[in-house]
């Protein structure tokens, strides 16, 4: 019966049982050592956030000094003479977020709702997995395809319509050109659809079959139903979709840079060119030298605030909903 | 007898608006269809007209204007660069995800760095290579560990937070399996945990990968681009495939835009493999669950 | 069964009903951690200031299978988790009180929970093997105790322990998931019994299996108990009955003003009195409300 000699199994046999004995040094060490590696891995996070704002904001210092807000406030931006005015490009950049936002909201809530409330089982996943695909594109391929495809095709005809239908209205004065506020507005929405649509169908998915029953037990449509139960429901949870997707068009480069004309000066048309804060960056930054390169960087350094507001609520937005 | 019922159908205003937004979601979709349709489309057609086996082994000629010549020299930059790039975010990712999923859980630092990891996914890329400008290619000069950095900092946040989602998936009854078999934390968290974890991981890894192979904004401001082929890490410029796209793009030249699409055909080509073989892994660990 | 045992343990506990008062005597104290495997004392158990668990008193003996039984919610899964110190795992979760194993006090301040959970073996309510080879799983614990002896040896004893290995001997390379429920349990008994424990908790080991399933498992506690003193958690009193020498019976205090509920120990002893002669009124109810 006590065939199997084990220290611990013969405490019965009256051999005395072995204690606990606790790991040695080393065990415990490897634990608490592990945990440290990983908090620091997770404070980097913090570290270089803090790090990327101080040494750009250390480096563009010269020229807010120098510019005072009249950075902001002016138009001028003339490299040459030391004019450094960065006006023309945030308006540039808000003007290209908002025509982005103004076409890519109303698809995006189309195909999120039309994923999860109507398409049948068979073609949700083609339509997802096609509309991913948009994200997959990198921004740089948009751009050539941009300037080569759709400015053409699409973006300069369209530009001409616009400004022969309703060039009466400031907005749309002409002479219009596809490479403007218009065009760079047309290639980001096509870039935010599938962010704000991947993070809306999730967001229509939370919402409970109950509500949904709810509404249908009312005698409500379809439509109705999505309207009354659904998008309430969901409707923070959308706003801060659509700032995620608003911070990814305030911040793209390439793209834009590619597409929206150029121009330093503003333009009160969105179908003439123009220029945004990151695109500035991009196609400058190869050719520029001292106070310039530095005032690119407090371009940066103010795209970068903008961003980080957007960013910050809409990520309070998503997570007071989350919680 | 169906009168009742039929009475309070509902008018045909409210179906008509019912079809109506119907119609507008098939609308939508097909607003969104269209571009995936004429990018793959002109990518094929135009990146396989220039395709050549000279433009995937030779480098770019110096000018614009001479046709042949390929971009061999971007794509070893960005094979070198996003090499770099996941070697660096990749381990450090992951273990910041494993502080937050099984160390730091809902405190207060915990609770500070996922919500700044999820504002750094919303940094624009150009931002990051201002940064990575100012604080290391002012002093050390333009380069691949340069370019490599700030493709670093762009894929850390997003394995942190996809590494962590996956953390979360895996089942308390086996770390406690493993703390009932004596095992350390570490040894639970290493050998257990991230083992479990990693199919879903790696899912995450790959895209950030995919997405930090199409950047072109942050290399401008660190790699700079060079026509020759190099593999120096630091010390000398070097070029990446998106930088080369540029380039072409902004050039009137015919030749060099010819060779700008065969680069798209051959980025996107990387691209959409790295983002199918993380379906396919992500396909996989769910059947193997 | 147990011939070693000595004769004046046995008769102690047979007369004693809880033995809170008794602990306090040292002469007992000193008989009881030479022979018994656990001597608890007091145990009682928080969950974030809650008490869930109050002030039992116990002694687990070797070589035995010692059942504890009780309605849901009483505060079986907290008891058994314990003895090994998974509690430790649970945030907000406190114990108080002594459980001295061998004599030696797996709470004291100087005692290296890890350290505990190497002696003492646990199986849990639903199998969970990891996601790796039916070898890696058995190996698991060795490797992580810097196991250095013969590895494959040690498996194919572990699996032959755990009655497993005739079934899973052309499957060492194969996923654990792959196993049928009740051989995924015999897995993870075959895994607990790789570190050599003296020990194994059980804390409804059959409830997520199958009535065949359930007999093998049953079966091998048997084998088990010669090397192992086993504690089962089952809310099942007939497999109680069948498996069992010892039988605890934990029950559900209610202050009827605070509507605050807690366990008890009610009476353990043989389970043969247990079953037919309980000495506790609330033991007769439960025992005869689920037997009728
Ligand atoms: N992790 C926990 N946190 C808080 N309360 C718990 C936890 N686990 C168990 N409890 C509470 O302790 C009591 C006993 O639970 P448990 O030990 O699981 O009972 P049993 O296993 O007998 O069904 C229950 O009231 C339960 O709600
Ligand atoms: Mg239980």
């Amino acid at each position: 019966m006590q065939s199997q000699a084990k220290p611990l199994g013969d405490i019965a046999g009256g051999i005395a049982p072995v204690p606990i004995e606790n790991r040695k040094g080393v065990g415990r060490r490897a634990d608490s050592l592990f945990s440290v590696v990983a908090a620091l891995s997770g404070s980097l996070v913090l570290l270089i956030l803090a790090f990327m704002v101080l040494s750009t904001t250390n480096t563009a210092l010269p020229i807010f000094r120098a510019e005072g807000i009249s950075f902001v406030t002016s138009s001028d931006w003339h490299p040459a003479n030391g004019d450094y005015g960065i006006l023309a490009f945030i308006y540039g950049t808000l003007v290209t977020s908002a025509i982005a936002l103004v076409i890519a909201v109303p698809i995006s809530l189309g195909i999120a709702i039309y994923l999860v409330e109507v398409a049948p089982r068979w073609i949700k996943g083609p339509i997802t997995y096609l509309v991913d695909l948009l994200a997959a594109v990198p921004s740089v391929v948009y751009g050539l395809w941009g300037v080569f495809v759709l400015l053409p095709l699409f973006l300069q005809p369209a530009a001409e319509l616009l400004s022969s239908v309703l060039g009466f209205i400031p907005i749309f004065a002409g002479p219009p050109s596809g490479l403007s506020y218009f065009g760079a507005g047309v290639v980001l929405a096509v870039m935010i659809v599938p962010i704000i649509s991947a993070l809306s169908r999730e967001i229509i998915q939370t919402v409970p079959d109950d509500d949904r029953y709810a509404a249908y037990a009312l005698g409500a449509t379809r439509w109705e139903m999505i309207r009354g139960a659904v998008l309430p429901r969901g409707r923070a949870g959308i706003v801060g979709a659509v700032m995620l997707g608003l911070g990814r068009a305030l911040g793209e480069t390439i793209a834009v840079a590619l597409l929206v004309g150029s121009a330093t000066t503003i333009n009160t048309s969105v179908v003439r060119p123009g220029y945004s804060m990151a695109a500035v960056i991009a196609n400058q930054f190869q050719e520029a030298s001292g106070d310039h390169i530095k005032a690119l960087v407090a371009v940066g350094v103010v795209l970068f605030a903008i961003t980080i507001i957007v960013n910050i609520g809409a990520r309070l937005i998503v997570w007071r909903m989350a919680d | 007898m169906n009168l009742e019922i039929n009475s309070s159908r509902p008018s045909a205003r409210r179906l008509w608006t019912n079809r109506v937004a119907t119609a507008g979601m098939a609308v939508a979709v097909a607003l969104a269809l269209i571009p995936v349709g004429l990018i793959l489309y002109y990518i094929t057609k135009n990146g396989l007209a220039a395709m050549s086996w000279g433009f995937l082994t030779e480098p770019t000629p110096f000018t614009f204007r001479r046709p042949g010549g390929g971009f061999l020299n971007g794509l070893i930059g960005t094979a070198i660069m996003v090499a770099l790039a996941t070697a660096a975010s990749v381990p450090l990712g992951i273990l910041a995800a494993i502080y937050l999923e099984e160390y730091g859980k809902r405190g207060w630092l915990a609770q500070l760095v996922r919500f700044f990891s999820d504002v750094m996914t919303g940094v624009p890329s150009v931002f990051v290579g201002l940064f990575v400008y100012t604080a290391f290619v002012l002093p050390f000069g333009f380069g691949a560990i340069m370019g490599a950095g700030a493709l670093a900092i762009i894929m850390l946040p997003i394995v942190i937070r996809s590494a962590e989602e996956m953390l979360k998936l895996v089942p308390l009854e086996l770390k406690h399996a493993s703390f009932a078999l004596g095992a350390s934390k570490s040894q639970t968290v290493l050998r257990v945990v991230l083992p479990s974890a990693l199919p879903g991981i790696t899912t995450g890894v790959l895209l950030a990968v995919a997405r930090a192979a199409g950047e072109t904004a942050p290399l401008i401001l660190t790699a700079l681009g060079s026509l020759k082929v190099t593999t120096a890490l630091i010390g000398e410029p070097i070029s990446a495939l998106p930088l080369l796209i540029f380039d072409g793009a902004r050039n009137p030249f015919a030749a060099g835009q010819e060779r700008a699409w065969a680069g798209a055909l051959e980025l996107l080509a990387l691209v959409l493999i790295f983002t199918l073989l993380a379906r396919i892994v992500a396909a996989r660990s769910k059947i193997s669950r | 069964m147990n011939p070693s045992s000595t004769s004046s343990t046995r008769e102690r506990e047979e007369t004693g009903l809880p033995m809170v008062p008794e602990a306090a005597e040292p002469v007992e104290e000193h008989k009881t951690s030479t022979s018994a495997v656990f001597t608890i004392r007091d145990l009682s158990v928080y969950y974030g200031g809650n008490i869930a668990l109050k002030d039992v008193s116990l002694d687990i003996r070797p070589r035995e299978i010692t059942a504890i039984i009780g309605p849901s919610g009483c505060g079986k899964s907290t008891f058994i988790r314990c003895l090994n110190r998974m509690n430790d795992l649970i945030p907000g979760a406190t114990v108080t009180g002594e459980v001295l194993y061998h004599g030696q006090n797996i709470y004291a301040p100087d005692v290296d929970p890890v350290a505990v959970r190497r002696r003492i073996g646990m199986v849990f309510q639903r199998p969970n093997p990891f996601p790796k080879s039916v070898y890696d799983n058995i190996a698991f614990g060795p490797r992580i105790n810097g196991f250095k002896g013969n590895l494959d040896e040690l498996v194919e004893n572990s699996l032959r322990a755990a009655a497993l290995w005739e079934e899973v001997k052309d499957k060492l390379k194969k996923s654990a998931l792959n196993l049928s429920g009740g051989q995924q349990q015999r897995l993870c008994i075959a895994r607990a019994i790789a570190v050599e424990p003296d020990v194994i908790l059980m804390d409804e080991p059959a409830s997520a299996l199958d009535p065949i399933a359930t007999v093998r498992i049953e079966d091998l506690m048997q084998e088990l108990k010669k090397q192992y003193a086993i504690i089962i958690v089952t809310h099942n009193m007939q497999q109680a009955a069948r498996v069992s020498e010892r039988t605890a019976f934990l029950y559900t205090e209610v202050d009827e003003e605070t509507s605050n509920r807690w366990g008890i120990l009610v009476e353990h002893g043989e389970t043969g009195l247990i079953f037919t002669r309980p000495k506790d009124k609330r033991t007769e109810d439960y025992v005869s409300g689920r037997f009728g």
